[in-house]
This record gives structure tokens, C-alpha cells and sequence, in this order.
């Protein structure tokens, strides 16, 4: 008879978010995030140039209309600076959730004809995303030392308020990432929901009180807007001088409990939407 | 109600369970009006679209043991390839479990989750892991593969500049490779040149030796016949038949082109309407070629049918088929053309055949079928393009004899001489 024991018998539960073993899913989501990244880097002919020039150019363009049309930048300190962190922080978060929403119907192949653990593709996406925002960063903090800010503890916060946008990011991404299989209007819906997402976020302007922004917008910006306080927090992290802290924009502290809450919804039903999707994606593409 | 015949597979019915599918359903939904346009969208935002249920499998169980070649039939539409997707952990089942043992590695199709971005090393790599290995078995595992496809000095030059044949190698050298437990294979790998099918089935025949399990979904029952130990049969998303390969095959051929078996369908619903043949006439005759309903026992059966071919149709073969009135197959044969010198063996659009000539008449007195399947290109693999009903005639006599037919004997029965003196 068989010498060699069988392995027992395992119950196949079908396709799911990260099915077939942690370890297949992380090599998998390494493999990929390297195709991915080369991708992004290898297929044009500046490369790794491009992920630089075009938060850059959009810089350049944001700071010409701000300081010298709109007299804006002039009254905030470091404005300049304020805004270059800003534009590639948000630069991370609508790269990744952009690039996540295709990003399941564009491995169709993979999809539709392996087993293949579903969570790994709009990660993959957010993953090269955030190691642009990395190098992007190096660009920024030399800007920053340049314009003559000096290191401070308080930078050590950053990498937390990176990880906290990288959160809401991936919860996002597997959000429209899993409906858009099913609902392909997703793509346009959430393009117009992230365009109008940069200026009701505070990118070219602050919400410093006393500043451009009534009061009341202030309160309805930072309450209801989750990346409003993300932003506000990695300027007082980073460039500390004039920055005011979400508690005291919100009204107190308190009341930061309702973006809070806004950012778990959003990761919870991220979870529940995409577990409740994923075994069901290849059918639907 | 459609019976499920069990046959214990010959020689592994004892050898231990890798695969354990029990009650397995899957149905689509599949819309009824697509929505394709946003303004089609826009003006009814809020409309669900209907749905239409498509059972795809219905209270699909089974066994498969180990080192067993295992066949699943069926015709386009069965279930076949939903009930491997399933296995394969690509679609989930709505109902049902599924059990294995061991790593599975499917072959849906060649060279799946290839990416043209990246080079043949990289592939090779991403799709070991895929199917299960940790990256450092895949790297080990990748010299193997390269040089068995092959590839030469090409291993660093992305898919997309590789030329379709080397892609081919490669994706059969990943495939040729793989050290799963169990293989899923879909007939799409039957699908190429026939020397790579051959190439294939010699990787099947190796595989077999080796004691691996392997399922095979495909509708060539020579493939079937050849290598599984059992096959089963899917038909209309039920199993209905798990055993013998040959008797699965013959099942095969009695629903797609005998009909009668399958009393909740009418006969003439086969499908396909005259789109490649066209029947003008068939009758019997009798031995002064009178056109007769019934003939005799024993007597041979003149059959006369006139085919006008609606497409060109290369290399046609007509397969007759004699069915008794419980829809058994009772025997069958394959006619080709009869071809002059230099005639080309095709029919052209408008060109009528007649087949006609006598048959060897070993019928039982009853009612018979005849039916007539049309095939091109003369391969076991090609599926019948199209089936025709011919006629039914009656069978009359005296010897109701056992069975179906009656064969001519010419035996002897010789009593020993009786011994003197006991």
C-alpha cells in the first residue's frame, strides 16, 4: 500500500480577500507591488522622474496662482512649504485610490482563471503608491530644511500620521476597488468625489483662525472631513510654526470624535464590503 | 428522474480520498437587459435589472482518490468547467462542501496570469507562487523551468516581445513543471496544433505513471477513454453517470445525439436548427427499391437518405445511429463520402448527398429510431456539428429472443458417448 501518508483532507472555501495561506498572500502581494512599481517606473521614459515632476509641476503652477494672483500664500508662514507637503500627501491618496478602482477588473486574467487571494490587487496599488509618496517625501523634507525650518521631535509623529493616511487609503481603495466590478459607474463617481475631495481638503488654503475660511466651514471642513485633520496634524508635525491643532479647529476636542468615527466607518465597511464582494468578483467581471 | 450510476473505479477505489465533493450547487445571475450606456443608466438610476437564474450545478458529490486520472464530461453548457472553477477556488459554490488533500494546481487555460510587462524569469517566478510555492521554492524550481522551454537567451526579454511560439513553450514548460499534488486541467489545453496535443497527452501519460491525481474536464472521449480510470458525467448540471470512461463516453454520445433518454426533452430540441444540413429525404426501400415503413427480421434494411449540405463542410462524415424505443443506442456506424478520382472530400453550399445501401438487420421485433449525426473533419475531438432524425421504422418477426439483437450462431451442443458399466 501507500507508504507516504496523505495530507488530510482541508475544506476549499472558495475565492476570497486573502484565501489560500498568509504566506502565499504575502509573496503575492511582494511579486506584485514589484510588477506594479515597475510599471509605473520602467514603462516611460523618465521613469521615477515623472512620479517627482508631477507633483512638482503641480507646485509650481498652485504657487504662482496663490502667492502672486491670489494674494493667499503671502499672509500664511511657510506657505510655500505647507503646500508642497500637502499636495503630495494628497497626491498619495488619489493616486492610490484611483489607481485601486481599474486595478481588479485590470487583472482580469489573474482574476478570473487563478486562485488568487483579491486583496492583493488594490493593495499592490496602494503599496507602489506609497512607496512614490516615500521618495516624494525625500523632496519635500529637503525643501523644508532648505527654507530654514529645523528638525524638531515632533517630525517623529510623522511616519504615524503617514501610517493613519495609509490606512484610509487602503480602506478606501478596497472599497471602490470591489464595487467596481459590479457598479462601473464607481470609476466616474468617485474621479468627481476625489477632484472636488482637493478643495474641500485644506491643500491651498489653511484653516488657521482668523484666516480665509469662515468659522462655521471651518467646524463642517475638519468635522466631516477626515483628511482635513490628517493634513492639519502633519503640518504640525512637520512644520510646526503656525499650525494650529484639529482639536482646537474643530471647537474642542471633543468633537473630533465625528472624523474618527467617519474613518472607522469607512475601514469597517471597507472590510465588510470587499469580504462580502471577493468571492463573488470573478463572476461579475 | 436521471439516475446516477455508481461503478467502483478498478483499481483505486481503495486508495485514499484527495478530493471529497459533496452537494455541490452553483447558480449565475445573469442579467436580462446589460445596461450598456450611461444614458440608459441615467434614465432608469434606480431600476434593478432583472435577472435570470442559471443553474449552473446541481447536488454535484464525488470521490476522487489518489493517483487517479479522473474525467469530467459534458457538452458546452454542462457545468463541467463551472464545477472545475469551483474546485479551483475561482468561483465559490452556493451550496455544498469540498474537501482536498494536498496542493491543487489549475491549468484553466496556457500561460494564465501571464504579465507582458515582465520577463520570462519573473513570470516563471510570480507563477510558482501562485500556485502555492514560497518564493524560495519558486527560484528553485525556475532553472528547470527555462530549460525546458527552451528559451535560450530570451529569458530576460519581456513576454511581450517573445514570439507566440515561444510563449507557448513557456507557458507548457510551467505547466510540465508544476509539482502539485492534484492538476486541474481544462480542455482548453487540448486546443492547439496536434503536436502540441500530442506533446500534452505525453505529459498526461507521465503524470499517470507517476501516480499523480489529475481531473480532466474535457468532450473528447478519446482523451476520456485512453487515459482516465473514471469519468463523470455532467449533463443539464446533474451528475449522470460516475464511472467506467467508456460507459460515460457512450452516455456522452446518447445526449448529445441519440436524445431519447432524456424524456423532458422533446426530441427535435437538439439545438441546433438545419444550419450546416439540411435533411430533403429519407426513406426505406425494399429489395425492388419501393419505398416500404417496416421490414422484416432478419431481412437487411435498405436505408436511403438525401443530405443538402447549407455550408461548406470539409471532410464531412455522417455518423447513423439505430436506437430501440427505450433510447438505448443499439448499434451505429460512420459513413464517409464515396469519392471519385480527384474529387475534393467537401460539400459545398447547395450540394446534396445520398447515402444509400443496405445494412446488416440483427434488430429484435420493435419500433426503431434512426438518427444520423453530421461531423467535419473526420476527428474524434470535433464535435457533431448537428443532428438529424431520420426516420422510425418497425422491426416485425417471431423470435422476441434476450437482449436487443440477435446474432446468427452456429454452435454445437454434443453429448458425451455414455459409459458402458457405471
Amino acid at each position: 500500500m501507500n507508504a507516504v501518508r496523505p495530507p488530510a483532507l482541508r475544506e476549499v472555501r472558495g475565492p476570497s480577500a486573502v484565501g489560500g495561506g498568509w504566506r502565499r498572500f504575502f509573496d503575492l502581494l511582494y511579486l506584485i507591488s514589484v510588477v506594479e512599481f515597475k510599471r509605473v517606473y520602467f514603462d516611460t521614459v523618465l521613469g521615477y522622474l515623472w512620479t517627482l515632476m508631477r507633483p512638482l509641476m503641480l507646485y509650481a503652477v498652485l504657487l504662482a496662482v496663490f502667492t502672486q494672483v491670489f494674494k493667499l500664500g503671502q499672509q500664511i508662514a511657510h506657505y510655500p512649504e505647507i503646500l508642497l507637503l500637502n499636495i503630495v500627501l494628497f497626491g498619495f491618496f488619489q493616486e492610490a485610490t484611483m489607481g485601486a478602482v481599474h486595478s481588479i477588473v485590470g487583472a482580469e486574467g489573474i482574476v478570473r482563471k487563478t486562485q488568487f487571494p483579491r486583496l492583493v490587487i488594490p493593495l499592490s496599488v496602494v503599496l507602489t503608491a506609497l512607496f512614490n509618496l516615500g521618495l516624494n517625501l525625500i523632496v519635500v523634507f529637503v525643501f523644508v530644511l532648505v527654507s530654514g525650518i529645523e528638525p524638531a521631535w515632533s517630525w517623529l509623529a510623522f511616519p504615524l500620521i503617514v501610517a493613519a493616511l495609509f490606512v484610509l487609503a487602503t480602506a478606501i481603495s478596497m472599497i471602490v476597488s470591489a464595487l467596481f466590478p459590479r457598479f462601473r459607474d464607481t470609476a466616474i463617481i468617485w474621479g468627481v468625489f476625489v477632484a472636488s475631495m482637493f478643495y474641500a481638503t485644506p491643500i491651498v488654503y489653511t484653516l488657521d483662525p482668523g484666516g480665509l475660511v469662515p468659522a462655521t466651514m471651518r467646524h463642517i471642513i475638519i468635522l466631516l472631513n477626515p483628511l482635513a485633520s490628517i493634513l492639519e496634524l502633519a503640518r504640525m508635525s512637520v512644520i510646526g510654526e503656525g499650525a494650529t491643532s484639529p482639536a482646537t479647529l474643530a471647537g474642542g476636542g471633543v468633537y473630533l470624535i465625528v472624523p474618527i468615527a467617519i474613518s472607522v466607518a469607512i475601514c469597517l465597511s471597507a472590510v465588510v464590503i470587499f469580504s462580502r464582494e471577493a468571492p463573488r468578483i470573478a463572476e461579475a467581471l | 428522474m436521471p439516475q446516477v450510476h455508481e461503478d467502483a473505479g478498478p483499481s483505486h477505489a481503495n486508495a485514499p480520498v484527495v478530493i471529497e465533493a459533496r452537494g455541490i450547487d452553483k447558480t449565475f445571475r445573469i442579467p436580462k437587459n446589460r445596461v450598456t450606456s450611461f444614458k440608459e443608466r441615467a434614465s432608469h438610476p434606480f431600476r434593478r435589472g432583472e435577472f435570470r437564474d442559471l443553474q449552473a450545478l446541481r447536488n454535484v458529490s464525488f470521490d476522487v482518490h489518489r493517483g487517479e486520472f479522473f474525467g469530467i464530461v459534458g457538452r458546452n453548457g454542462s457545468g463541467k468547467s463551472t464545477l472545475l472553477k469551483i474546485l479551483a477556488s475561482i468561483y465559490r459554490a452556493d451550496a455544498g462542501t469540498i474537501r482536498v488533500a494536498g496542493n491543487m494546481a489549475p491549468f484553466i487555460e496556457l500561460g494564465v496570469g501571464f504579465n507582458n510587462e515582465l520577463t520570462a524569469r519573473e513570470n516563471v517566478a510570480l507563477n510558482g507562487v501562485m500556485m502555492g510555492l514560497s518564493r524560495r521554492e519558486a527560484a528553485h524550481r525556475l532553472d528547470a523551468v527555462l530549460d525546458f522551454a527552451e528559451l535560450g537567451d530570451f529569458t530576460d526579454l519581456k513576454l511581450k516581445n517573445y514570439s507566440s511560439g515561444m510563449l507557448v513553450r513557456l507557458a507548457f514548460s510551467v505547466m510540465v513543471q508544476a509539482d502539485a499534488d492534484i492538476m486541474l486541467v481544462d480542455e482548453v489545453l487540448a486546443v492547439g496544433d496536434a503536436a502540441f496535443a500530442q506533446k500534452c497527452i505525453d505529459v498526461f501519460r507521465r503524470r499517470r505513471q507517476q501516480g499523480k491525481t489529475v481531473v480532466l474536464v474535457t468532450h473528447d472521449m478519446g482523451l476520456v477513454e485512453a487515459f482516465c480510470h473514471r469519468a463523470m458525467l455532467i449533463h443539464d448540471s446533474e451528475v449522470r453517470f460516475l464511472g467506467d470512461p467508456e460507459e460515460a463516453g457512450m452516455r456522452y454520445f446518447r445526449f448529445n445525439f441519440g436524445g431519447t433518454e432524456d424524456s423532458e426533452h422533446p426530441r427535435q430540441d437538439f439545438g441546433v436548427p438545419d444550419v450546416h444540413a439540411s435533411l430533403e429525404d429519407a426513406w426505406l426501400s425494399d429489395a425492388d427499391g419501393n419505398r416500404v415503413d417496416n421490414v422484416e427480421q432478419d431481412q437487411p434494411i435498405r436505408l436511403n437518405i438525401v443530405v443538402r449540405a447549407r455550408r461548406e463542410l470539409e471532410r464531412p462524415v455522417f455518423g447513423f445511429h439505430f436506437l430501440n424505443a427505450e433510447g438505448v443506442r443499439v448499434f451505429g456506424f460512420n459513413q464517409e463520402l464515396t469519392l471519385g478520382d480527384g474529387q475534393p472530400d467537401r460539400l459545398v453550399p447547395g450540394q446534396r448527398v445520398r447515402v444509400s445501401g443496405s445494412v446488416e438487420n440483427p434488430l429484435l421485433p420493435g419500433r426503431y429510431y434512426v438518427n444520423c449525426w453530421v461531423a467535419r473533419n473526420r476527428t474524434q475531438g470535433d464535435v457533431a456539428l448537428q443532428i438529424l432524425q431520420l426516420l422510425d421504422f418497425v422491426v416485425y418477426g417471431t423470435r422476441l429472443g434476450p437482449g436487443v439483437v440477435s446474432v446468427r450462431s452456429e454452435l454445437e451442443a454434443v453429448p458425451d458417448p455414455v459409459e458402458e458399466g457405471r
